[in-house]
């Protein structure tokens, strides 16, 4: 992954580690100038360091992981998929016209074993934005990854979805050609897939344009990645009628991987390396693959039948409410 | 009788003051149309359904007198009647979210945004869920996926057919992920009773946008509409700015999903129980023999000429 080698993008958050850094990079320019030993005081900065990073990472507010989420350098779908994968081959086009690179998908082989990936693709600069629709999806794009379920199911292929979308498209085209159609019809649909399906938060996870993708047996979302019905500015702007209360709203709207294994609607919360994904994307990528090969592994035991059934109770639990007598 | 025949016949009778018909507007004797503004005898809107006589223009129908409308009187069994919705994030935006919850339930007479049961539809066993905007915008939460869940299941068990009238502005955020995870149960329902080839309407009523849309609402084997509705995904504001353009007038009506082949027909309100009941029957197996044979003599001529010929 290409990503570290690039000048670091900073969140006001990062700052004061930012500044610490710097400051041992210039103690130690000193020292060799001046020819000084430092390495001890350069040692317990560097344990300082490590110190703040962990503190500030772990004491983020959910405001912060919603900016964590959205990091330009955060890993993409693309850059797990080829991390993760030994083979990839991507596949395009809805066949109805069609060819979304909000939303990418294709055969692979993971651990050995062959696979169908798929996910939202945001891009990596602002070119690259334009063309991948900022990962907002259109009914093109829900119908391309719909038609390539379809194939791995077939062909007896697990299935690893990859969400990562600001939510799908609201354009005059996409409602034209029917949005929400296009994520009714692959929720439903997915039920009905009798291959395991392992799907992911990596990023953001933008309401019906990420359930459109997020139906499976199991759902993991790493510890900086969220997950909202509506995103923290929406909701402000309508509950609030004030778009500035977007922090409220996210506190309130519980968008977090805690949150929401707490809720009981995440399987399992994939930790991060310090410093989040962005950091260190190869630690990532090596998390996200040992938890998707034993969810595999598991789920590979059990009869299609079996699955079925546990992937229908699981959403079938989710809800809270109360039955008053009558 | 229109506003005009009532004052012609009040004519007759002596001059009535401006004071008094205003007085009756307030008690509800006589409507005003919020589309053409045209008063109508409130019994007589009622008797037509609440689609104003004049303009036509469908008033909103709360999902008690939906009931009455579709449901042949003395057959209707309310089902999960008792589930309330709890605060499971303790939500608070401007209000708490037990306080707004309280408040609706107090102005609505409602425990939330969908009644569900079953009864007849002129003589029909139908499993009929009905969405009620009045609460909380028709919101889908917790509640509205489980008591919709719930009805499909029973349907799929019972083997019955499934009509849903939709009015909804999407998730109910107060509930967070919550309240989109039940478009996937409620979708989840909706392909086991498909898996057992059962019959399922969504009537899509003003407004039926955001989750709704994007689940139940769109998954119809045959999709109806009420004229001039509002669907669809994204809200038209949101569009709005995301294109700093104009939309055009039409956008997200039934008659623009109608043209772009997101739903099967049309129905005015007036008609919407007769289409039902017509769309039911048709997908139900001809019930006596002797249909069956008028059916094929019908469209089978060759074989009716066989059958003919051989005793000779
Ligand atoms: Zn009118």
């Amino acid at each position: 992954m290409a990503t570290t080698e690039r000048k670091p993008i900073l969140l006001d958050f990062e700052k004061p580690l930012a500044e610490l850094e710097a400051r041992i990079v210039q103690i130690r320019e000193l020292a060799e100038e001046n020819d000084v030993d430092v390495s001890d005081q350069i040692c317990q900065l560097e344990a300082k360091a490590v110190q703040l990073r962990q503190e500030i990472f772990s004491g983020l507010s959910p405001l912060q992981r919603l900016q964590v989420a959205r990091h330009p350098r955060r890993p993409s779908t693309l850059d797990y998929i080829q991390a993760i994968g030994d083979e990839w081959m991507e596949l395009h086009g809805d066949r109805g016209g069609s060819d979304d690179l909000a939303l990418v998908a294709g055969v692979a082989r993971l651990a050995g074993r062959p696979v169908v990936m798929l996910g939202h693709q945001k891009g990596r600069d602002t070119k690259d934005n334009m063309t991948r629709n900022f990962g907002m999806a259109s009914p093109g794009g829900y119908r391309k990854v719909m038609r390539l379920m379809d194939h791995a199911n077939r062909f007896g292929m697990p299935i690893l979805t990859f969400i990562d979308t600001p939510g799908a498209y609201p354009g005059i085209e996409a409602e034209r050609l029917g949005q929400g159609e296009a994520i009714a019809y692959n929720l439903r649909e997915m039920f009905r897939l009798d291959v395991p399906i392992i799907n992911t938060v990596i990023g953001e996870g933008g309401s019906g344009g990420a359930l459109g993708i997020g139906v499976g047996d199991r759902l993991l979302m790493f510890e900086h990645s969220v997950y909202y019905v509506a995103s923290p500015e929406a909701c402000a702007a309508i509950l609030w009628r004030d778009a500035a209360k977007a922090p409220q709203a996210a506190e309130a709207l519980k968008i977090t991987a805690t949150d929401l294994k707490q809720l009981g609607v995440v399987d399992e919360v994939l930790p991060e390396p310090i410093g989040a994904a962005h950091a260190d994307p190869i630690t990532a990528a090596e998390t996200l693959k040992i938890s998707i090969v034993k969810h595999l592994d598991d789920l590979s035991r059990l009869t299609s039948q079996q699955r079925q059934e546990l992937r229908y109770q699981k959403f079938r639990a989710i809800g809270v409410f109360t039955e008053i007598p009558a | 009788m229109s506003l005009f025949d009532w004052f012609a016949n009040r004519q007759k009778s002596g001059p009535i003051s401006k004071d008094r018909q205003e007085r009756e507007i307030a008690d509800g004797l006589w409507s005003k149309c919020e589309a053409c503004g045209v008063l109508t005898y409130t019994k007589d809107l009622q008797a037509n359904q609440l689609v104003c006589p004049e303009c036509s223009h469908h008033i909103r129908v709360h999902s008690d007198e939906r009931i009455r409308q579709l449901i042949d009187s003395n057959t209707w069994i309310a089902i999960d009647t008792q589930l309330v919705a709890t605060d499971p994030l303790t939500f608070r935006d401007r209000k708490s979210y037990s306080d707004r919850l309280q408040e609706t339930k107090e102005k609505t007479k409602l425990l939330d945004a969908v009644q569900t049961g079953v009864g007849r539809l002129d003589g029909l066993p139908i499993a009929f869920g009905v969405m009620d905007f009045r609460f909380m915008g028709g919101s889908m939460g917790s509640v509205v996926g489980e008591k919709l869940t719930r009805l499909i299941e029973r349907a799929t068990r019972e083997r019955l057919p499934v009509v849903i009238i939709c009015a909804s502005g999407g998730a109910r955020m107060q509930e967070g992920m919550l309240s989109l995870m039940q478009m996937a149960k409620i979708s989840a329902a909706l392909q086991r009773l498909r898996d057992a080839r059962l019959l399922y309407i969504p009537v899509l009523t003003h407004p039926t946008t955001g989750g709704v849309t994007a689940s139940f609402a769109m998954l119809g084997d045959i999709i109806l509409a009420e004229p001039k509705a509002t669907i669809g995904f994204a809200g038209r504001r949101v569009v709005e700015q995301t294109l700093r353009e104009k939309l055009p007038d039409d956008f997200q009506t039934a008659e623009y999903l109608l043209q772009h082949g997101f739903v099967d027909a049309i129905v005015p309100r007036t008609q919407l129980k007769q289409t039902l009941a017509r769309l039911i029957r048709l997908h139900q197996p001809a019930a006596s023999t002797t249909t069956s044979t008028t059916h094929l003599s019908m469209h089978l001529p060759e074989v009716r000429s066989l059958s003919v010929t051989t005793p000779e």
